[in-house]
């Protein structure tokens, strides 16, 4: 384990750096002991895939009692060595058609059917490693390498909500319209944010998820 | 106390609305907002009594004109704007006492690229997740979570009329577009070559047309790297210095996504990150190292003016 200052208001954890469940765990778990510290002066902490950011108020903290109550977290949680057991949540997905536009050239970068496309998509169960990049957006592993298609070269303006992709070995749901680079291979209409839900986020990292194929309405 | 509203006659290029951000969901994916220059923000509020994280205008270099439909105390700060309040010119960095109806015009803009407009009691959008700051790209607070428009009406309190007539010192704005940057390096200031942050703190760089409230594009001599491809996705804080494989810096700013890839050579120290809020498309940065010790004591001289303004309030 390291901490690496990012300027003077965060704090970088890095544990190993591998997409790897167990170490994706420990961040977790080491990200919800420290927040549930409530330590003067820190404002967030957020897990990514091996590492998590607190983020604090430089002129309310005690920057040194803040990393060594860091290290003390982590030695609570570095001998973990398996995930915690979790429900799976199901998302039912209308693959191909208009919400699946890159569900053929998937299939053609996989050398195979657009049916066993999705009949590997939703073979695996893949667990939430993150969120980033617009709120409630899951980065899921891992996808099965042979329809593990790269992402677009150059991204589309406007990807609708809903939409499930591919980008090399992940997979996610748009949960806003929004910019996107990945390969579209269906829609649903789960809704993945809500910010006047109780729990705006559908998945929180650690879930698991399960895509369900939905007949096309 | 009752709401009332500033009614949107013209709306600006970018007039949004800011409080101090939204932490506490980044796990979620949620990212922060809030205001470009924090300093002029919290400023604006202390000149009208506000508590430094009641909701401002966030006014983006071409003003906005609105009708304020309520008495009220208001204040500007930040980027220097000619500003009217029915035809009377209103002097930036001080608070005055508006009647309503008044017209509330924003001129031409003289220096800085931001201004706040504070009005006691603050802007009463709702909140989203306990903050009203606007982000656009995830359409999330302010109003709708979007820009204003003409016929938008923003809500403010009434009957919280504060005294008028305070002042006070506002950011040194930068001078002919340009500003000086203190960084301090890391986290992965490794992936570069030692020749990189000397390169990087020995030229100027030019905010790209491509930039925005999530992030400057600078344009000037790529940063060589030692280690190529990207990093695994890790959370990115305000400030960070980001270089993509081409090597052309991305300084996050305000609505900066929660995470990244992109190795980070330096991050800009808070102190200063008000001052790269004034900045605009077009103006340049240059770039100097300094220590963490540096850093903090920069932060706590800003605190302090900030704190003197209050000592000539409570003495008032």
């Amino acid at each position: 384990m390291k901490i690496r200052h990012c300027g003077d208001s965060m704090l970088l954890v890095e544990l190993e750096a591998t997409i790897d469940p167990v170490v994706n765990e420990r961040a977790i778990l080491l990200a919800s002991r420290i927040r549930a510290r409530a330590a003067r002066g820190v404002r967030d902490v957020a897990p990514g895939y091996c590492t998590l950011g607190v983020h604090f108020d430089p002129t309310q903290t005690d920057l040194a009692a803040l990393e060594h109550a860091i290290e003390v977290e982590f030695s609570a949680i570095e001998a973990i060595e398996t995930v915690t057991e979790r429900a799976v949540v199901e998302i039912p997905v209308e693959y191909g058609g208009d919400g699946g536009p890159d569900l053929k050239a998937v299939a053609d970068h996989a050398g195979c059917s657009e049916q066993d496309v999705i009949d590997r998509h939703t073979a695996r169960t893949y667990r939430v490693y993150m969120l980033g990049f617009v709120p409630g957006f899951a980065y899921m592993g891992r996808v099965d390498p042979a329809i593990a298609a790269p992402r677009h070269r150059v991204p589309r303006e406007r990807v609708r909500a809903g939409s499930v992709g591919i980008a090399g070995g992940q997979t996610g749901v748009y949960p806003v319209d929004s910019p996107g680079g990945w390969q579209l291979i269906g829609r649903t209409s789960t809704v993945m944010f809500d910010a006047d839900r109780a729990t705006p986020s559908l998945l929180a990292p650690g879930d698991l998820v399960r895509f369900v194929a939905a007949p096309r309405s | 106390m009752s709401t009332a509203a500033f009614l949107v006659v013209k709306p600006g290029l970018l007039t949004s609305v800011q409080d101090l951000g939204r932490f506490g969901h980044q796990a979620a994916g949620v990212p922060v907002a809030g205001p470009m220059d924090s300093f002029s923000h919290r400023l604006a509020n202390q000149l009208v009594g506000n508590d430094p994280d009641a909701a401002t205008l966030e006014i983006t270099l071409i003003g906005p004109e609105l009708i304020v439909e309520a008495d009220t105390v208001a204040a500007i700060t930040g980027a220097h704007f000619e500003v009217t309040c029915d035809d009377r010119s209103v002097a930036m960095g001080a608070s005055f006492g508006v009647r309503a109806g008044a017209r509330l015009k924003f001129g031409r803009i003289h220096q800085g690229a931001r201004a706040y407009l504070a009005v006691a009691g603050g802007v009463q959008t709702p909140r989203v997740l306990g903050s009203r700051a606007t982000h656009l790209v995830s359409r999330m607070g302010g109003l709708s979570g979007r820009s204003l428009v003409a016929g938008d009406r923003i809500p403010i309190v009434t009957g919280a009329a504060q005294r008028p007539h305070r002042k006070a010192v506002g950011l040194t704005l930068p001078t002919n577009g340009r500003a000086l940057l203190r960084v301090l390096p890391g986290p992965q200031d490794y992936w570069f070559t030692p020749d990189a942050l000397r390169m990087m703190t020995s030229v100027s760089f030019r905010i790209s047309p491509r930039s925005n409230r999530m992030g400057y594009r600078l344009e000037g001599p790529p940063l060589p790297r030692v280690k190529d491809g990207e990093l695994i996705s890790e959370p990115v804080g305000i400030g960070a210095i980001q270089v993509p494989a081409a090597g052309e810096p991305i300084l996050l700013m305000a609505d900066r996504q929660t995470a990244g890839g992109y190795p980070k050579i330096g991050h800009v120290i808070s102190a200063d990150l008000p001052l790269a809020g004034q900045l605009a498309p077009g103006d340049f940065i240059e770039f100097v190292v300094c220590s963490p010790q540096e850093a903090v004591a920069a932060l706590i001289a800003r605190e302090r003016q900030l704190l003197r303004f209050a000592d000539l309030k409570d003495a008032s």
